[in-house]
């Protein structure tokens, strides 16, 4: 029987659960409106994946893993461009730029970064091509699934508990007036910083995330710890109807930015 | 309308007076990450983890002045990037009384610029202490341009760090109409 159906129906995570169980051999096609993904398992093992419509190339793969500067990335490329994946696999390895190991980490991180992107779909068309091979040319790797899907049953558990506390994202933040008692011992990370660079009660934390690049989850999960932090407050959205995500200027235009800088020098000549 | 919000980053080697400046003169408490680096919370997520401080001046109903104090350290790199968004300019600081940071200091302006092209100044703070080199002998240490801005300061004081903005704001003006003609 096909296997196929819409993600609302059943999740990502339910999905590998079968393949791994059922070991199953063959390509898992995700296709929703804001992604879209190829999964190809052989026993039930992760082999190959895209995101997209195009696969990355290995060099990308391993400079996004910092295996390799990204100086050197574009010059690699060039050098071996007329090498499929697996020949330049062997060609790293035997000139010494990488290790065996090396290269399967690069892969694997970037297969389990795939999954991870598609945790939070809730809706979505999946259909699945049994026998599909992966492509002839493609690193030969084999993927367990249970780490990953351990991780992200946890995180479905921990993003239904974030939506009861964070319900609704078309509302605002605002810093708090006097923060909670701890605020000099708060640990930011890097997310938490490039969320409280947009707090203000005219942003919606949905228009926040969107400019933050985060999704529904990590937002919450952000906004969740900065108000634990006691950081921030959440408000009644001040302009509900703009649209449009918080602008960080420099603007282009240069009068415009005179006219900032020149509101900035004015309040800090009050100060 | 939207709020807009624009960036002040002031970096330099640790104890330079970063967090000293910004508290002069943000008007919230700053949130500074330095001081709890358990061992636990090292365990935990440590690679991204920062030690910045973040201060805020409201400018008016539609824009707010954010003031982020952060090390210039290669490690935190990806925070740069970040940053370095919506950046009007930054701030170079140095402590005028430790000449063994000197060079250090000198290779965070070289990367920040590398990442941030935007107008900046270079502030030797701690002026007040009597042991603080002069304004002459840390540009020549710091090998700095003569078109460069170096400005006296005392974070601590208020005014003095309100004087400090002031330039690097009128530096920034600068550039723009340099840009123009
Ligand atoms: N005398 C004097 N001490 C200062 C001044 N600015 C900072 N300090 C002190 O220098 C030390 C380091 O300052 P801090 O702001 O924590 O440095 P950071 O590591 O750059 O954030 C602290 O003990 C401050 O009180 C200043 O202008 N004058
Ligand atoms: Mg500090």
């Amino acid at each position: 029987m096909a296997l196929k159906g819409n993600l609302s129906d059943f999740s990502i995570i339910q999905l590998l659960n079968l393949i791994t169980l059922a070991k199953k051999t063959g390509a898992l096609y995700i296709e929703s409106s804001s992604k879209s993904a190829r999964l190809i398992f052989r026993e039930g093992k992760l082999v190959y994946a895209t995101a997209g419509m195009d696969a990355m190339p290995l060099i990308k793969i391993m400079a996004r893993s910092k295996l390799i500067p990204s100086s050197m990335a574009a010059s690699l490329s060039e050098r071996y461009r007329s090498l499929n994946d697996m020949e330049l696999g062997i060609t790293l390895i035997n000139s010494g730029y990488l290790t065996q190991d090396q290269i399967f980490t690069g892969i694997t991180d970037f297969f389990k970064d795939i999954i991870r992107g598609l945790f939070t779909l809730t809706d979505g068309l999946f259909h699945f091509e049994a026998e599909e091979p992966p492509p002839l040319t493609s690193i030969p790797l084999r993927m367990t699934l249970e780490d990953i899907i351990i991780e992200g049953s946890r995180q479905a558990h921990e993003h239904e508990d974030l939506k009861s506390e964070i319900p609704s994202l078309d509302v605002a933040l605002k810093f708090a007036e006097r923060p909670g008692v701890n605020i000099r011992d708060i640990n930011l990370n890097a997310e938490e910083w490039r969320v409280i660079s947009y707090v203000s009660p005219k942003n919606s934390i949905k228009q926040i995330a969107v400019v933050a690049k985060l999704n529904d989850f990590q937002i919450r999960r952000v906004v969740y710890n900065l108000l634990q932090a006691g950081l921030v407050e959440l408000i009644r959205l001040n302009n509900p109807a703009a649209p449009a995500p918080p602008r960080m200027i420099p603007a282009r235009n240069p009068v415009e930015q005179r006219n900032l800088v020149n509101r900035v020098i004015d309040r800090i000549k009050t100060i | 309308m939207q709020t807009q919000t624009v960036k002040i980053v002031v970096t330099g080697p640790f104890n330079a007076g970063k967090t000293e400046l910004i508290r002069s003169v943000s008007e919230i408490e700053v949130v500074n990450t330095e001081k709890k680096v358990t061992s636990e919370s090292e365990k935990v997520k440590n690679s991204t983890t920062v030690a910045m401080d973040f201060g805020r001046i409201t400018v008016d109903n539609d824009l707010v002045l954010f003031l982020f104090g952060t090390p210039g350290q290669k490690r935190f790199d990806f925070m740069w990037e970040i940053l370095s968004e919506g950046m009007l300019g930054f701030i170079v600081l140095v402590d005028s009384t430790r000449p063994e940071t000197f060079r250090e200091a000198r290779g965070i302006l070289e990367t920040f610029r590398a990442y941030a092209p935007t107008p900046y100044i270079v502030v030797a703070n701690k002026q007040d202490l009597t042991d603080a080199w002069s304004l002459e002998d840390i540009r020549v240490a710091l090998r700095l341009d003569s078109a460069i801005k170096l400005l006296p300061c005392t974070a601590k004081k208020k005014s003095s760090v309100k004087t400090v903005l002031l330039e690097l704001l009128y530096a920034i003006l600068e550039e723009l109409d340099s840009a123009k003609s």
